[in-house]
């Protein structure tokens, strides 16, 4: 069912000589809710403006329904974007800014000897009129168009930048942190709204954001970035379930990291424990990182556990306790409904689908200890317990 | 939002009495008053003589101010896409003749101009003059420039352009790139770009410098004389006169001045009116 719309195929961006994208390989469906997730300053809008036609790849290219478009100029592309700061313009009010677009005339691609030609096609005012309100009225913005832009809230001006955007009715809508502004309320109601105009308009939207959980709510497919890289695309349940290496577990979601050893499939070893999982496929005794996400762990009495540690700090969070649990030196965050006081040692089960495996990366050792959590428990509650107390 | 005056502006409030509005009643006084000291009309009626001045005067600011604002939009524009070191060193350049005393600036025009001056020389060296001569089968020696309304203009031209391109330039400086990113996403080619969004958020700079150029130039007295060689004779002039030269009148003078005063401000009013929208959403 699904159909590629736009590949991106090695695509390298270097601004002299910084390598900002490296040899990114993409492909985006049509109709798909795709997200770009990644930390500050990883590519995400440059990834994004490439696509748009505001920057040509240093190499590689840019397909879009299997033609190449690096050198088609952005007013060409049937593409539009949601930009950062909405970028309304100033001098227009609402129903201008909305009827921008559709003033420039609408491209149509017409096969001229065996070639792409773009063309421009005026467009009647009359359906510039009804299209613009009809508009409007999807993003719940009717009777609004006389205002000018200066008197919006920052959440109408969004909600213009979008309708702005889709009043073209473009094959795919590029939307730069188009929540960033906005307070969290008002973000959660805009992410349903977005999510509920992407499915009623068909639309194929490319979405970034450095905010995770925004990406595991809204998305169909989310591709997390680092430095240049893509590390992993998938839907949010593999990316939250099956992270590919210690960034992307640690990016997405909390997550303990702890070194280990594949023993045999289905059997890795931590702090000298052989525990059960669902992974397999590693050399005998590859060295590897083991996820194991906060909620996965059980607390139980200390004589049934499979490890025990100490509790170093107790934070409430509404939902449940952040605890934070020393074991052998090493702190790990678990989530847990159950009270357990700074200072009691506690035993932990950890079930064989709550263990994930990952080769070693070059992130190893960067990220998933909690140590730092919170070092003024730390320092009250110095742990007397060793590495070597349980062999 | 109009805030309330504070204790600090009470400087500045009195500064402004003493140079600009005690100034502007004496003005005032004078032109409804004879040098008796009775109250009189005379002075407005007797001002119908001059209407070939006052006709000159705006005719050629106009025609100055234009010539700046298409000169000085290209020139700002391009200033403002340039790379920042380029943006510098035109800067200089620009403000650069301005450091000069503008008497000595205007003198130097003179000679310039001069039927022998050093462009005449120039052309007759190229061969121009020859050319000319032999294509429209005259025999001149030069041409004349100096002592012409072209020169009036030149010179305005010459010496009130920075002030049309400063405020032009740091508008389009300012203006949000991703205003014309959003612009060209929307569909806008380049041309379609400059004439949605680039021209109409710059308006309010164009406005600004029109002003600057304008109500200098309409009220000017030395480059009119000195570039016009008495020929062009503007309102500057003629209220110069009235206060300084032969026609000693101050009445007269203050008449002439208060009408231009009410002209300029009215023209002005007129434009900003037509502005305002703009001027507004850039604040923004
Ligand atoms: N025009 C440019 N010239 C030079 N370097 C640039 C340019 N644009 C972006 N960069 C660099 O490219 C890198 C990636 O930038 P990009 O804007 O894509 O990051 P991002 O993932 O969108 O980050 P953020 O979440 O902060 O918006 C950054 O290191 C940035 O400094
Ligand atoms: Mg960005």
């Amino acid at each position: 069912m699904s159909k590629e719309l736009i590949r991106l195929a090695g695509c390298t961006m270097a601004f002299d000589d910084e390598i900002v994208l490296n040899k990114i390989e993409l492909s985006i469906q049509d109709k798909e809710f795709l997200t770009l997730l990644g930390p500050s300053g990883c590519g995400k809008s440059t990834t994004l403006r490439i696509i748009g036609g505001f920057l040509s790849p240093t190499s590689g290219d840019v397909l879009f329904d299997g033609n190449r478009i690096n050198d088609v100029p952005p007013y060409k592309r049937m593409v539009n974007t949601v930009f950062q700061r909405y970028a309304l313009f100033p001098h227009l009010n609402v129903f201008e800014n909305v009827a921008f677009g559709l003033r420039m005339g609408e491209t149509v691609i017409e096969e001229q000897d065996g070639k792409q030609v773009r063309r421009k096609v005026k467009i009647p005012e009359e359906e510039i009129q009804s299209r613009v309100m009809e508009m409007l009225e999807i993003v719940n913005l009717g009777g609004f168009e006389k205002r000018r832009i200066n008197q919006l809230s920052g959440g109408q001006q969004q909600r213009v930048a979008i309708a702005r955007a889709l009043v073209n009715r473009p094959k795919v809508l590029l939307l730069d942190e188009p929540l960033g502004a906005l307070d969290l309320k008002l973000r959660k109601d805009m992410q349903n709204e977005l999510k509920r105009i992407q499915k009623a308009m068909e639309i194929t939207f490319v979405y970034v954001t450095h905010d995770q959980e925004e990406a595991l709510a809204m998305s169909d497919t989310i591709v997390v970035m680092d430095k240049g890289s893509i590390q992993q695309v998938g839907t949010p349940e593999d990316i939250y379930n099956e992270p590919k290496n210690a960034f992307v577990a640690d990016f997405i979601g909390e997550s303990n990291i702890i070194d280990g050893i594949m023993r045999a499939d289905g059997v890795v070893e931590i702090f000298n424990r052989k525990f059960q999982c669902l992974d397999g496929g590693f050399a005998k005794d590859e060295a590897v990182d083991v996820v194991i996400r906060p909620e996965d762990v059980d607390i139980v009495p200390v004589d049934q556990g499979q490890l025990k540690g100490t509790v170093t700090s107790v934070t409430f969070k509404g939902m449940q306790y952040d605890i934070i649990v020393d074991f052998y030196g090493f702190k790990w965050l678990i989530q847990t409904t159950d009270l357990c006081p700074v200072g009691s040692t506690i035993g932990i089960k950890i079930d064989p689908d709550g263990i994930h495996v990952m080769k070693k990366s070059r992130y190893s050792g960067m990220f998933g200890d909690y140590s730092s959590y919170s070092e003024e428990y730390d320092e009250i509650n110095e742990s007397q317990e060793g590495w070597d107390d349980e062999k | 939002m109009k805030s309330k005056l504070s204790w600090f502006s009470v400087p500045y409030v009195i500064w402004m009495a003493i140079v600009v509005v005690v100034p502007i009643l004496i003005m005032a006084v004078y032109s409804v008053t004879t040098a008796e000291g009775a109250l009189t009309g005379e002075n407005f009626v007797g001002m119908g003589d001059y209407a070939g001045v006052f006709l000159r005067s705006f005719r050629l600011a106009i025609i100055a101010t234009l010539v700046c604002l298409l000169i000085g939009y290209p020139v700002s524009y391009w200033m403002a896409k340039e790379g920042l070191r380029f943006q510098r060193v035109a800067m200089a350049l620009i403000m650069l003749p301005m450091w000069m005393n503008f008497l000595l600036r205007t003198y130097s025009w003179m000679s310039i101009l001069e039927n022998h001056g050093l462009l005449n020389q120039f052309f007759q060296k190229v061969g121009i003059i020859g050319l000319y001569n032999s294509l429209t089968g005259q025999s001149i020696e030069y041409f004349t420039m100096l002592r012409t309304p072209g020169a009036v203009v030149l010179g305005m031209v010459y010496n009130y352009l920075p002030f049309m391109i400063l405020p032009i330039y740091s508008v389009i400086l300012k203006l949000d790139v991703s205003l014309l990113e959003a612009a060209q996403d929307l569909g806008a080619s380049g041309a379609q770009v400059f004439r949605k969004v680039i021209l109409p958020l710059s308006l309010p700079g164009v406005l600004s410098g029109v002003t600057m150029v304008f109500v200098p130039s309409v009220s000017t007295f030395a480059i009119s004389r000195l570039l016009g060689g008495g020929t062009q004779m503007m309102l500057g002039d003629l209220i110069e006169q009235q206060f300084l030269g032969g026609a000693y009148n101050p009445h007269l003078g203050a008449a002439i001045s208060m009408v231009m005063m009410v002209i300029v401000v009215v023209c002005m009013a007129v434009m900003n009116h037509f502005g305002e929208g703009e001027e507004q959403a850039v604040m923004l």
